[in-house]
């Protein structure tokens, strides 16, 4: 090994050690993503798991799920959303994801999650320190997680 | 990094509809490969929509959310402006593109 090389390893690895720790795990919600039920986690998301279940969020989801692999879900609401939370109850970590709004933002968010078995998916909105719920039961012939 | 965002921001009636996909495999850490050894967790953990210098928009991901995950959100907007998508991972791997608002 030549002095050049020697030096980049060395200068690499450096920047991997600075980089690294303050990149990894930066805002994540760790003890409530790996909550292994969903009212743990709604209590370690929002400190609270009292909720209220409202007309005035909408979760459209598929009442059976083809491929568990790919679950579309579309949450929306009316309400002044601060924060939208989505919990799958029987997913090994319930927790699915949340999404925060700025100023500007319209309460909703689409995405797509996995589903191990059939489950209820609960969605929670935070508005004005309250949670606001709406939850549907997904029927899952193919399960998304290990196939 | 690779390109692994792609994204289509589009203004209507003051309100700029976004939908975002993302290359990433999104391990979670659960399977295993064919020697029966565990794969390690490698997943996208938070996502951050920039506009002007505001974060309009910001998600965070847990291992359920699907392979190659799909989002799509709306914030107040005009056509023209400028937007940025940014991705985190597990690994502190990151990625992020700058859309142009149509």
């Amino acid at each position: 090994m030549d002095r050049r090389s020697v030096l980049r390893a060395i200068s690499g690895a450096v920047v991997a050690a600075i980089a690294l720790p303050r990149m990894a795990w930066a805002s994540w919600s760790e003890s409530a993503m790996k909550a292994n039920e969903s009212t743990a986690a709604m209590n370690e998301l929002f400190g609270t798991a009292e909720n209220v279940a409202s007309a005035e969020v909408k979760l459209k989801a598929p009442e059976i799920a083809e491929n568990g692999a790919v679950v579309p879900l579309e949450v929306s609401t009316s309400l002044p959303a601060e924060q939208i939370a989505i919990f799958i109850d029987k997913n090994p970590s319930p927790l699915a994801m949340t999404a925060t709004f700025g100023a500007g933002a319209a309460g909703l968010v689409k995405t797509r999650v996995r589903m191990g078995e059939t489950s209820n998916v609960v969605a929670v909105v935070k508005s004005g320190g309250k949670l606001y719920s709406a939850s549907q039961e997904v029927k899952v012939t193919i399960g998304g997680c290990g196939g | 990094m690779a390109k692994t965002i792609r994204s289509k921001a589009k203004a209507k009636n003051g309100m700029v509809d976004v939908k975002v996909l993302m290359k990433h495999p999104m391990e979670t850490g659960l399977r295993k490969d064919k020697d029966g050894n565990q794969i390690p967790p490698h997943f996208i953990q938070s996502v951050t929509a920039t506009a002007g210098d505001a974060v309009v928009f910001s998600a965070e991901f847990n291992t359920s959310v699907s392979k190659d995950p799909y989002l799509a959100f709306a914030y107040a907007g005009e056509k023209g402006s400028a937007l940025t998508i940014a991705w985190s991972d597990n690994t502190g791997a990151t990625d992020s593109a700058d859309v142009k608002v149509k």
